[in-house]
């Protein structure tokens, strides 16, 4: 298991590492320059600048110093933000994002597996055909159009939460709500046609045959083995849920991770979209070994050892 | 004989999208006590439907049982028990064992756990107790080092293992009845003879009636007290082992006879039974093996025979039994057989 796991990080680094030399180089290929969109600088201004942040040099020195700043854990300073050091900028941004994005995560994933359960569980009945109905209004309203429904019939009709901002608690529910609904559909589905083919399993039949009661088959058999598919497809979807929704954020006027990225690339502000960039897939990286040693968890066939026994 | 279980009039349908399949066409049997009761028949015959409804595991969303039948188990109708009072039954008087072991325990649970699941729920053990009694079963059905064993999960095992902990699994509560769903057709011919042997071993130590379904008439000769032959949703035939193998009536088993290849026949091509099984979303109007039957007459594409009595033990669901009906000789595999079982017979012991 530690030799595995020194395996896994080695690899991490690997990735990581080829992520950001790409990312780098492609992001040059984007036309123009971090001061061009500024009409007032003239021709001097903007040499000045770019020689102050070292854009004058060829792109290769560039790209050898940004690593060496990198493995110093420097990200470099904002072009846009007078200075701001990049980690300082991510670490400010950085809380709604996640904290939006563990609870839509949390409570997307929970509820979308029951729907998905009671689904399989009362096959072609309202139940299902009610779960299906939510699971695929999830998938196909734009998070745009459910964020302004929200925020219409909850936060201005009823008035039970704040519309927007970010003030408090009780301005992270609806915006919540609004990321879940993708999770929620996504683990519903997937739960119960795995919960379906599960359930017609010959060792389903056999704890019927044991006497296990239909709560007992689906819980105590059925859950565990239905989960393996799911948490692959969840894995993923969680990264991008925590480092923030663009459309949620921007709707619900929340200063998160994903609407910085966003105007970061617009401006092309270098050292901001690279910070980003190493953080998502740092984070993505990572999730995908949280989930393989999940797995290992859930089902017992699969070693972390790689095939030792 | 006591009889521990009596089907009656068992019809089951199937509602698929092509129409109604009527799988069980009134099946009439009774399981003794201690006797192991063999159930043959080819693929779709309706073998495995008849004994999931007995512990009522077909799926209820499309199958439906007719209310004619009548499954009598311990003074009780088992179509009559509501789905509580079933889990009752289940496992604990009677159980089963499947066909295929690599699929039949679950991946992702420790094996002891599986053989405690029983006990915990039919015997109020505590379950330090039940792990005592997982550990006995594991023992009884020869698993070596259970100790270690048990805390293993499925896949650490092999095909006949992982049988043998399904036996242990069904054998838990030491049930009255035991299913048998073709139990080694999934195992390579050394194995499958441990594993009947084990049946067979402990169906004298617990005491319990079986049920064995199986396509193999060899498995058939060497664990069954008495056969039933089943034919396009009905039981055609049923007699004693001797009775089914060496004097049978009907000609679909006659066909099962002469297809079973033996040590002594020398010959090029094996026989097979012509034709195909009969669809039973139109099930024929007489006899369902008619059209394969060479022997057929006019009245069994006519009217559907009854059963015939041959001896005490002995019926058969033909018209060549009928007193009207011509006399037509065997085929010469049937005959041999008879032959050889009547040599035998006058020297005094079957073999």
């Amino acid at each position: 298991m530690v030799g595995y796991l020194l395996k896994r990080i080695g690899l991490m680094l690997l990735t990581l590492f080829i992520v950001i030399s790409l990312t780098f180089f492609l992001m040059k290929l984007i036309p123009g320059s971090p001061f061009s969109a500024a009409a007032k600088l003239n021709e001097t201004q903007r040499a000045i600048m770019a020689a102050k942040y070292g854009l004058d040099q060829p792109v290769p020195v560039q790209y050898l110093k940004y690593m060496t700043n990198v493995l110093q854990g420097d990200l470099g300073v904002s072009f846009q933000f007078s200075n701001t050091p990049v980690t300082e900028l991510i670490a400010k941004r950085i809380g709604p994002s996640a904290t939006l994005g563990l609870q839509a995560m949390i409570f997307g994933t929970i509820f979308g597996i029951i729907l998905g359960v009671i689904a399989a569980l009362r096959q072609n009945t309202w139940m299902d055909y009610g779960s299906t109905l939510v699971a695929v209004l999830g998938k196909s309203i734009p998070s745009f159009v459910f964020a302004a429904m929200l925020q219409y019939f909850i936060a201005v009709r009823l008035g039970w939460f704040p519309v927007a901002f970010w003030r408090g608690y009780e301005y992270s529910i609806l915006p919540t709500i609004a990321l879940a609904i993708f999770p929620i559909s996504i683990a519903a589905r997937f739960m119960r046609t795995e919960m379906i083919e599960v359930l017609s399993s010959d060792y389903i039949v056999l704890a019927r045959a044991k006497g296990a009661s239909s709560f007992e088959v689906a819980f105590k058999h059925a859950l565990r083995n239905a989960l393996i598919p799911v948490v692959t497809v969840l894995g993923p979807l969680a990264v991008s849920l925590i480092t923030g929704s663009l459309v949620v954020e921007r709707v619900f006027a929340i200063p998160g991770l994903g609407e910085q990225f966003v105007t970061s690339i617009n401006v092309l502000d270098y050292p901001v979209i690279m910070g980003t960039t190493i953080l998502f897939a740092a984070l993505f990286i990572f999730v995908v070994l949280i989930v393989d040693i999940l797995y290992s968890i859930i089902d017992p066939r699969i070693r972390l050892s790689g095939g030792e026994n | 004989m006591e009889s521990i279980l009596t089907v009656k009039d068992l019809a089951i349908s199937f509602n698929t999208y092509a129409g109604e399949v009527k799988a069980i066409r009134g099946v009439n049997f009774e399981l003794y006590k201690g006797e192991t009761l063999a159930i043959v028949g080819e693929s779709g015959s309706g073998k495995s439907v008849t004994t999931k409804s007995i512990m009522r595991l077909l799926p209820k969303s499309n199958s439906e049982m007719k209310p004619e039948s009548q499954i009598l188990f311990d003074g009780k109708d088992l179509t009559k028990q509501t789905d509580k009072q079933m889990e009752k039954i289940r496992g604990k008087d009677i159980s089963m064992i499947f066909q295929d072991p690599m699929t039949s325990l679950n991946p992702t649970m420790k094996i002891g756990k599986q053989i405690a699941e029983p006990l915990l729920k039919h015997q109020n053990l505590s379950k330090a107790q039940a792990k005592a009694r997982a550990l006995e079963l594991l023992k009884l059905v020869g698993i070596p080092n259970p100790e270690v064993r048990i805390n293993q999960y499925p896949h650490q095992f092999s095909g006949g293992q992982r049988q043998r902990i399904v036996i242990a699994v069904a054998l838990a509560c030491n049930p009255k009845v035991l299913i048998a769903d073709e139990p080694t057709t999934a195992l390579d011919v050394t194995i499958q003879a441990q594993i009947l042997d084990l049946m067979k071993d402990l169906q004298k130590k617990i005491d319990t009636s079986i049920i064995f379904i199986t396509h193999d008439l060899g498995v058939v000769a060497s664990v069954a007290d008495r056969v039933a032959v089943m034919y396009g949703g009905r039981i055609v035939e049923v007699g004693t082992v001797d009775e089914i193998f060496y004097n049978p009536k009907h000609p679909y088993t006659w066909g099962l006879i002469s297809s079973m290849p033996s040590l002594e026949t020398d010959v090029d091509e094996l026989f097979v039974i012509p034709g195909s099984p009969p669809d039973l979303l139109n099930p024929p109007k007489g006899d369902a093996f008619a059209a394969r039957n060479r022997f057929a007459m006019a009245i069994d594409f006519e009217e559907e025979p009854p059963m015939f009595k041959v001896s005490e033990t002995h019926y058969a669901a033909t018209w060549l039994l009928h007193p009207d009906a011509p006399y037509v000789e065997p085929p010469e595999a049937v005959k041999k057989n008879q032959e050889k079982f009547n040599n035998a017979q006058s020297k005094g012991g079957v073999y």
